[in-house]
């Protein structure tokens, strides 16, 4: 019995990111017998998996955005250019404006880097569902252009800011814990209720199972689609905006570089599948805490630099295997055999 | 005991998905030289019961001997190494390839000898195709010729010479008829014919009952994945047959022969029709469509596969937009521009397709059911639990929808359970108009008579129907009026007080009325 509730546990669609990530942690643990620990200092905590959430902050972001996308059988390339050009724009107003220290600039080069976000995402949402233009393709535009854009705002420059308000977004605390940590929070709880307490999860995961029949049902497909990348975009926006309040600075160049790849392999090895339809947001979140503690432990190990990407690849191609259904069935060929199931002699049985 | 051994044996074949038995315990044996039918009705187990053999399903329990030799398959080319080959309803070769490159794929003779390893031998190949095609009285086909250029029928049998060629001990024809017309059959069953007198075993699935009279030798009847027997075909009547694929007794069977009485009174005339079409049609599709249907009212479209009767649905639903005439609901003149316009003017659509037009299939009975009325309300307003486990619960019950658990996920429901589930689908959205294509296409004859009963109640409640068809029957018996399609115009229209099959057949051939 025990051993059946162990069984039907390995077969949740979670099961195995799961166990890949307790197993990364306890490797990291048995390296340094501290690394769970946290501790308080100055009203703070501190602590590796606090690090590990505050650097894979941004990463989550985006791939919870990513996730409704490919949940419609999309994809969105342009993360990465939507986080160049939304701390470009947000620092670019907070550097002109008369007042750079205060408050209320701050508050404004949030909206400014969320409006951008909104009309990048709508952009990407009509040529995907009006046009009908391929999404990897769609997005690939934003995704080259989207640098330029960035540039063309800073003026092929970095420009620094020094506004404490906007500096706390990515590099803050509050109630002991990192503000980075507590706004990605408060996004996921967010998307999870927007889309499970409403009925948009069902709806996007229609869209991307069967669209004509979606059609044929009813279902505006092309609102789903907008929805999805104008959340997308913003999701991005969110995280440009704490890279770049991270380190006070807009880099159109480097900021958020590849970090779509990070994103759509943070969703995949979270079990949602590239080919749309059923999605999981925690697996998502699990997959990004999954990339993230693999770059801390590459540290902890003390694994030269040159081996780091090597030894990414494997974790990544281990979860993936055991994710892919082929090699579920051979784990599962190991089991002992089912007894045979006692033969029923067949019955005619009249129907009242 | 027989002396003689079975070709196939499967003893207690069990098969489960999440949710659904889909096999229990299941016996089977195929001999040498027989055709041997596999019947049931639809989700009675037909379908998986060959794939279980074919290595399509890894089977639970059970064992399956070829041969006398135990095997347990766990893909598809190790049953066909072991002699079974299929050929199924949706012929499943390459149409982009040619004949002989399809019927010799993977096994071309080689140069270089027995072992050779060399480049393909054309010449080989091509003589090689000649004579397997002959063996079939396809003499006509030229080897080098595109499959796709070939019709349906033939290319059906250019699968069988697939298999012939790779010395298939054990054939399995899904549903090999069901796109064939009489002569074709005739000539298909000829090949049946000579193959079984020179030792293959056939397994042959049809829902065609005359067909399986005439083909098959003997029949294994399987009900809600349950075995109930093995007959000698000569031995069981039709209507025995009947009662023990659908478990009743002849009451339901006489109620289908005669047909569901028209309990209702025949549809006020003079009323205001629900919908009107003047003068609609579509650049390629069909043209000049007059048709009003009233309230309480079936009418039914009649006419050959492919004569427009789809189309018209489709403009009707605007799941294609009309380019000329207008739809009038109600008496008022309407843009339907898309099925959501549609639908907010309470208009249904159930496609013929169900699985490309009709399923989520990853998604549960439940999230399927409550759909159209979801995107109907906006993805905001989310229908709340307690009211979908009210309808659905509701629909489970009403429509017999088996297994009665709201949460299975759809795919894994037979067809006539799908159908069902789609029709429900619609049926919570309380249309005005119900357009049903092929309502009871490739479903069991329980099901069938419980959806023509439906259409009945439905119709009695005041909701106008669109009842779409290929079994004239079927067409005849559910509805007050006939519109006649052919060659994408409509011919003529008939009200139903005791026209005939040949009536309308006459109709059809005559081209006036």
């Amino acid at each position: 019995m025990k051993s059946n509730a162990v069984k039907d546990l390995l077969k949740h669609r979670l099961a195995w990111p799961v166990l890949a990530l307790a197993a990364l942690l306890l490797l990291n643990q048995i390296f340094r017998p501290d690394f769970l620990a946290l501790r308080m200092q100055d009203g703070h905590l501190y602590g590796s998996l606090i690090d590990i959430m505050r650097n894979g902050a941004p990463t989550i972001l985006i791939a919870l955005g990513m996730t409704l996308v490919i949940a419609t059988r999309g994809i969105d390339l342009s993360v990465g250019a939507v986080v160049a050009i939304a701390g470009a724009a947000s620092c670019a107003y907070i550097a002109a404006s008369p007042e750079p220290a205060s408050p209320s600039t701050a508050a404004v080069a949030v909206l400014v880097a969320v409006a951008a976000a909104l009309l990048l995402g709508a952009w990407n949402g009509f040529l995907v569902s009006t046009i009908g233009v391929q999404p990897i393709i769609a997005t690939l535009v934003l995704m080259t252009a989207g640098r330029g854009i960035a540039q063309l705002i800073t003026g092929g420059q970095i420009i620094s800011v020094s506004n404490d308000h906007y500096k706390a977004i990515g590099a803050g605390y509050l109630f002991t814990l990192p503000v980075s940590i507590l706004v990605t929070a408060a996004v996921f709880v967010a998307t999870a209720v927007l889309t499970r307490r409403t009925a948009l999860g069902t709806l996007i995961e229609a869209v991307g199972i069967n669209p004509v029949a979606s059609r044929l049902a009813g279902l505006r497909s092309r609102n789903i689609i907008w929805i999805v990348y104008v959340f997308s975009a913003v999701c991005a926006a969110i995280a440009g905006l704490m890279i770049s309040s991270n380190v006070t600075a807009a880099d159109a160049n480097n900021a958020g570089l590849y970090i779509e790849m990070d994103a759509i392999l943070a969703v995949v090895i979270g079990g949602t599948s590239l080919a749309g339809g059923r999605y999981t947001l925690v697996g998502t979140v699990v997959g990004a805490f999954i990339i993230q503690t693999l770059t801390t432990t590459v540290y902890t190990l003390g694994i030269p630099p040159e081996v780091t990407l090597v030894f990414k690849a494997l974790v990544v191609i281990i979860v993936c295997l055991l994710q892919a259904p082929k090699a579920r069935k051979l784990l599962g060929s190991f089991r002992p055999a089912r007894q045979v199931v006692v033969k029923e002699t067949p019955k005619e049985k009249v129907a009242a | 005991m027989n002396e003689i051994v079975p070709v196939v044996e499967m003893t207690g074949i069990a098969i489960g998905f999440p949710g659904v038995k889909a096999l229990d315990g299941v016996d089977f044996r195929l001999f040498q030289g027989e055709v041997h039918a596999l019947m049931g009705e639809n989700g009675a187990g037909k379908s998986t019961l060959i794939k279980a053999l074919t290595g399509v399903y890894t089977i639970d329990s059970g064992t399956i001997t070829v041969l006398g030799e135990r095997k347990s398959f766990t893909t598809p080319a190790e049953s066909q190494a072991a002699g079974i080959s299929t050929v199924y309803q949706e012929v499943n070769l390459c149409p982009n390839l040619t004949v002989e490159e399809n019927i010799m794929l993977g096994r071309e003779p080689r140069r270089g000898g027995k072992t050779g390893r060399g480049s393909i031998d054309w010449k080989a190949v091509r003589s090689r195709t000649r004579e397997v095609l002959a063996g079939l009285h396809l003499d006509h086909v030229e080897p080098n010729s595109l499959l796709a250029s070939h019709s349906i029928a033939v290319q059906q049998l250019i699968a069988i010479a697939r298999s012939v060629e790779i010395n298939a001990k054990v054939l399995i024809l899904d549903e090999p008829t069901s796109s064939l017309d009489a002569e074709e059959v005739a000539q298909l069953f000829r090949v049946i014919r000579e193959l079984r007198d020179k030792g293959v075993a056939i397994l042959f699935v049809s829902h065609f009952l005359e067909q399986v009279y005439e083909i098959s030798d003997r029949m294994t009847v399987l009900r809600n994945g349950k075995l109930v027997g093995e007959y000698m075909t000569r031995e069981l009547s039709r209507m025995s047959l009947i009662s023990k694929m659908i478990g009743k007794d002849m009451e339901a069977l006489a109620e289908l022969d005669n047909g569901p009485a028209k309990e209702r009174t025949a549809a006020d005339a003079s009323a205001m029709p629900f919908i009107e079409a003047v003068g609609l049609g579509r650049k390629g599709s069909v043209s000049g469509i007059d048709l009003a249907i009233n309230p309480g009212e079936v009418v039914g479209l009649a006419g050959l596969l492919g004569a427009g009767r789809t189309e018209i649905a489709r403009l009707f639903f605007g799941a294609d937009k009309a380019d000329e005439g207008h739809l009038k609901v109600k008496g008022i003149q309407e843009k339907i521009r898309s099925p959501r316009t549609a639908i907010d003017k309470r208009i249904a659509f159930c496609s013929e397709d169900r699985k490309q037009e009709g399923l989520i299939g990853d998604l549960s009975v439940r999230d399927n059911l409550i759909l159209a009325m979801q995107a109907s309300k906006g993805w905001m307003r989310r229908v709340p639990r307690r009211v979908q486990d009210e309808l659905v619960t509701e629909y489970i019950e009403a429509l017999d929808i088996r297994p009665a658990n709201p949460d299975a996920l759809i795919k894994n429901l037979s067809g006539g359970n799908q159908q069902k589930v789609l029709l429900a689908r619609w049926l919570v959205t309380e249309p005005g108009l119900l357009i049903l294509d092929e309502p009871t296409r490739g479903i069991d004859i329980g099901a069938k008579t419980q959806i023509q009963k439906l259409v009945n109640q439905l119709a009695a409640k005041g909701m106008s129907i669109l009842f779409i068809s290929s079994e004239l029957e079927e067409v005849l018996r559910v509805s007050d009026r006939i519109a006649i399609i052919k060659d994408r115009e409509k011919l003529a229209e008939i009200h139903n007080n005791g026209v005939s099959v040949e009536d309308v057949m006459s109709v059809i051939a005559g081209g006036t009325q």
